[in-house]
């Protein structure tokens, strides 16, 4: 299900609610990294599952996968 | 007995198995700046601190999250499940908190009406069974309602949190009976969450007797919020003091101070 665009091999993924092209064979530690979000700072719900932080390396993220990405933000 | 301001220093709050030393908690939101934020906490003497759980906003030029600026090695984070108005909704949040890796402490809160803010407890009561299963433990907000207190309370609860008044209402404490009824008659602390307005509704909720205050709004919007949160603190603490001092009862006539002999003629 590989999208292939001109210069490089993207995928279009639901992430955080809207639409996105990322390069494509990342893993979500890579889509971290990608988006220079630091990985301890970030919870990680794959596909509505939510991802232990050992496995960010091991996950391949795919053609119409769904990642929310979340943090701790000011509440009471 | 005789209690003294000495021994109120080892008035230690226990919640969970979890040891206090300050009954004031605090929230992180609707701070001016970040500054403000981290200098109002450490005015406050706050050691439970309460964050949100959101999405990262990927469209910003840098959305820095709040553990950018507190230090979760100084503080105790409470990660709570605001904004979330269905009992999935706040298990989703629930466990998304708890996969940050810091505790599997919650403050539960399952919104039912956007107006006033007041809290769905059925789906509350729904929520705390199923995350008190999967080992949270549990901070629930509820209402003023000593039957929900209770259900809480049996459902595994750490503490029940009832309101003081609205969420960022500020109008102080509303219903101070229900709110002693409640510490009357649950076993886990009871920790008046939202409605306090300023150093005197913070007082008075204390000298109902609860365990302890959480509050976010009253020292955020504060035009000074540094100064409004070391009030607070000592206002919390005047609140605690007072009532392990036991109050004088009230009388509806006068009853003078000064010795009625000895008046000259």
């Amino acid at each position: 299900m590989t999208k292939i665009t001109d210069r490089e091999a993207t995928v279009r993924v639901h992430l955080n609610g809207k639409e996105r092209d990322i390069p494509d064979d990342l893993t979500v530690g890579g889509v971290l990294h990608f988006l220079e979000l630091d990985p301890r700072l970030v919870v990680v719900e794959h596909n509505r599952e939510i991802l232990d932080r050992a496995r960010f390396d091991a996950v391949k993220v795919g053609e119409g996968d769904r990642l929310e990405l979340v943090h701790f933000v000011g509440g009471g | 007995m005789t209690t003294t301001v000495a021994s109120a220093a080892e008035d230690t709050l226990t919640i969970g198995g979890r040891d206090f030393r300050s009954r004031l908690m605090v929230g992180t939101g609707k701070y001016p700046d970040n500054e403000t934020m981290i200098r109002a906490i450490e005015a406050s003497g706050a050691e439970m601190v309460t964050v949100a759980v959101r999405r990262i906003d990927l469209d910003r030029e840098k959305e820095e999250g709040i553990l950018h600026h507190l230090s979760p090695d100084r503080y105790f984070l409470l990660a709570n499940t605001a904004g979330c108005y269905t009992a999935d909704e706040a298990i989703r949040y629930a466990r998304l908190a708890r996969a940050a890796g810091f505790n599997e402490w919650l403050k539960l809160e399952v919104i039912g009406d956007e107006k006033t803010l007041l809290p769905d407890t059925a789906a509350t009561l729904e929520a705390a069974r199923v995350l008190v299963k999967e080992g949270f433990k549990i901070m629930a907000y509820t209402n003023d309602d000593l039957i929900m207190a209770l259900r809480l309370e049996d459902a595994g609860c750490v503490s029940v949190m009832p309101l003081a008044s609205p969420i960022g209402s500020g109008l102080g404490l509303v219903n101070p009976y229900y709110i002693r009824e409640i510490k009357a008659r649950c076993e886990v602390p009871i920790i008046v969450d939202a409605g306090v307005g300023t150093a005197s509704d913070a007082c008075l909720t204390m000298e109902q007797g609860v365990d302890g205050v959480l509050m976010n709004t009253a020292i955020a919007a504060a035009e000074d919020p540094v100064a409004m949160a070391e009030a607070m603190r000592l206002s919390i603490r005047a609140g605690r003091l007072a009532w392990r001092a036991g109050r004088m009862e009230k009388r509806e006539v006068a009853v003078p101070s000064s010795p009625v002999r000895g008046l000259l003629d």
